[in-house]
């Protein structure tokens, strides 16, 4: 995404600068106290709003879990976050924008070179890191959000049954290494973005990669205990759908900081045209997938699945998230439907070949991001097909070897799931010795 | 004395315990409760798995009033409860061989 720090000299010479050319491409703002301003003022709006997934994420998980495992799907989300802002900060930061300066070309910016270092207190226009983009701060502040919500996509899938520490530890590796090394081979101006790879707000490179941890780790981890038997699929109903919508809802809302603030510029009319469009075209696309779920499960069940309808919005928000610029209100909302078709027969079909996901997260952020990503081409002319495949495999690929190793290591070293007793009497007890609702417990 | 033991529809419960005060009713316990007879479950599904919901939520009520009381306890449950449909529910009259109060001690008719 920092791409705009090399492309901008080069537009600044091209054009005029008053933004009269007629081009497809957004004529780059001139380099003003104002843009700087209005650019650092879009990440830090932007990145508040994704922070707010955080707790989106937190909801809509302990509202889907069973009463006894609600504690700790909590602590796990709060846990999670802190860390990626940590190990982000530590790590993940100068590995995911080498800023050019790369170790091995367009593949690894190299180890351990600094910790994030942000301006100095109370710079002026000379003491900007980079005077014609944005703060720093703001810049990593944005960018630490959606390493945080890369993490959570993860911890839904797995819940109920794997343990807090473990799960930590996979979170730490995925937002110090797995995902800052595959977002530098596009957003730090790596490989894939030289070969034109384009993924807006990161169907690809933030969803698809939550997804496929977590698939591997739910297969690595097993199904719940009394998940699949005898050939059938037993349902787990969610201790609270208020919960879970109201997560659906906060989710929706930080996408538009998420989707809106990847613009990464706000200084132009352009931008701003271009910002609002993204607002609208998100929203659609969330639109279209829950209706669509909606109407696919009156369909096929005779009624209506509210959980669906939930991950149906966010399939379509995961799907527009790759393109919400270049569509149109109606392209982006079939983009989205796309998305609710997707969920409503993965969800039975990942449960048909023993895969548990707890609340959806493989169909939503995987395979929505996957087909998100596909989709850009039929929009945006500057993508193509080839380029987007060659994207999707190569982070797939590395995704799923990494995570792999990293979910082998940690249950070789610490082991990944619970006991059966404590899976059976629920994690909050067993393992944090704290019920989430104490006065409506049977002991 | 006698125990009444009523299973009734949990949207009962207010008029039921409002007609028993005004018999002379004077305590009872309330318990939610699970349970079925002849108004058996149904099946549900959830994200596309289909499960069998067997169990019915009610509302008990154990009450212990002095023998004389107890039938007109009974008919008055019966007639404010009944809905008419299947699933109103079931009442059982046991005997009960002592009762105390807490605060003061007192025992038998003395404590309901």
């Amino acid at each position: 995404m920092k791409l705009s720090k090399t492309l901008l000299p080069l537009t600044l010479i091209a054009l005029p600068g008053m933004g009269l050319a007629q081009d497809a491409v957004v004529p780059a703002a001139v380099p003003t106290d104002v843009v700087f301003i209005l650019n650092s003022l879009l990440f830090l709006v932007g990145g508040f709003l994704v922070f707010w997934m955080a707790a989106g994420f937190a909801m809509l998980e302990a509202g889907l879990v069973r009463s006894k495992n609600v504690t700790m799907q909590l602590i796990k989300n709060v846990s999670l976050f802190s860390l990626a802002a940590i190990m982000y900060y530590l790590i993940g930061y100068n590995l995911m924008y080498p800023l050019g300066d790369w170790g091995i070309e367009g593949w690894f910016s190299g180890l351990f070179g600094s910790v994030a270092v942000l301006e100095a207190v109370g710079i002026d226009a000379s003491g900007a890191d980079d005077y014609g983009y944005a703060s720093t701060g703001s810049d990593f502040f944005f960018q630490l959000m959606f390493v945080a919500t890369t993490a959570s996509i993860v911890s839904g899938t797995v819940a109920e049954r794997i343990k807090l520490w473990p799960f930590l530890a996979f979170v730490v590796v995925l937002t110090a290494f797995i995902y800052p090394l595959q977002a530098s081979w596009s957003w730090g101006g790596g490989y894939l973005s030289e070969k034109g790879f384009s993924d807006f707000a990161g169907s690809t490179i933030v969803h698809s990669v939550g997804g496929w941890a977590a698939l591997t780790g739910a297969i690595i981890l097993g199904p719940r205990l009394g998940k699949y038997k005898d050939g059938r699929v037993i349902p787990v109903p969610g201790s609270n759908l208020a919960l879970a919508t109201l997560g659906t809802f906060i989710l929706w809302l930080g996408w538009f900081g998420f989707n809106g603030a990847s613009q990464l510029a706000m200084g132009s009319i352009g931008d701003v045209a271009d910002i609002s469009r993204i607002f609208a075209n998100t929203n659609a696309a969330a639109a279209g997938g829950s209706i669509v779920a909606l109407v696919l499960t009156q369909l096929l069940y005779k009624k209506p699945d509210l959980t669906m309808v939930l991950n149906g919005a966010l399939a379509g928000l995961v799907s527009i998230t790759a393109e919400p610029l270049a569509p149109t209100l109606g392209a982006a909302t079939l983009i989205g439907a796309v998305g609710g078709v997707i969920v409503v027969f993965a969800v039975p079909f990942l449960d048909k070949i023993k895969i548990d996901d707890v609340v959806g997260a493989i169909p939503v952020h995987l395979m929505a991001g996957i087909w998100g990503t596909l989709a850009v081409p039929l929009t945006n002319s500057d993508a193509s097909f080839a380029n987007q495949i060659v994207g999707i495999l190569l982070v797939g690929v590395f995704t799923v070897v990494a995570s792999t190793v990293v979910w082998y290591v940690i249950k070789a070293v610490m082991g990944l799931r619970v006991d059966e007793e404590t899976e059976i009497n629920g994690l909050d007890m067993a393992e944090l010795g704290m019920e989430a609702y104490p006065e409506f417990s049977k002991g | 004395m006698k125990l009444i033991i009523a299973t009734i529809k949990p949207f009962k419960l207010e008029e039921v315990r409002e007609a028993l005060t005004e018999i002379g009713v004077r305590g009872m316990m309330v318990t939610e409760i699970k349970g079925f007879g002849s108004q058996s479950g149904h099946t549900e599904i959830y994200r596309g798995a289909e499960y069998a919901v067997n169990f019915v939520p009610k509302v008990k009520l154990e009450i212990v009033v002095g023998a004389d009381l107890a039938e007109q306890v009974v008919e008055t449950i019966v007639s404010t409860a009944k809905t008419g449909k299947i699933g109103d529910g079931k009442i059982f009259v046991l005997d009960v061989a002592q009762a105390v109060r807490v605060r003061t001690g007192e025992t038998d008719a003395d404590a309901i």
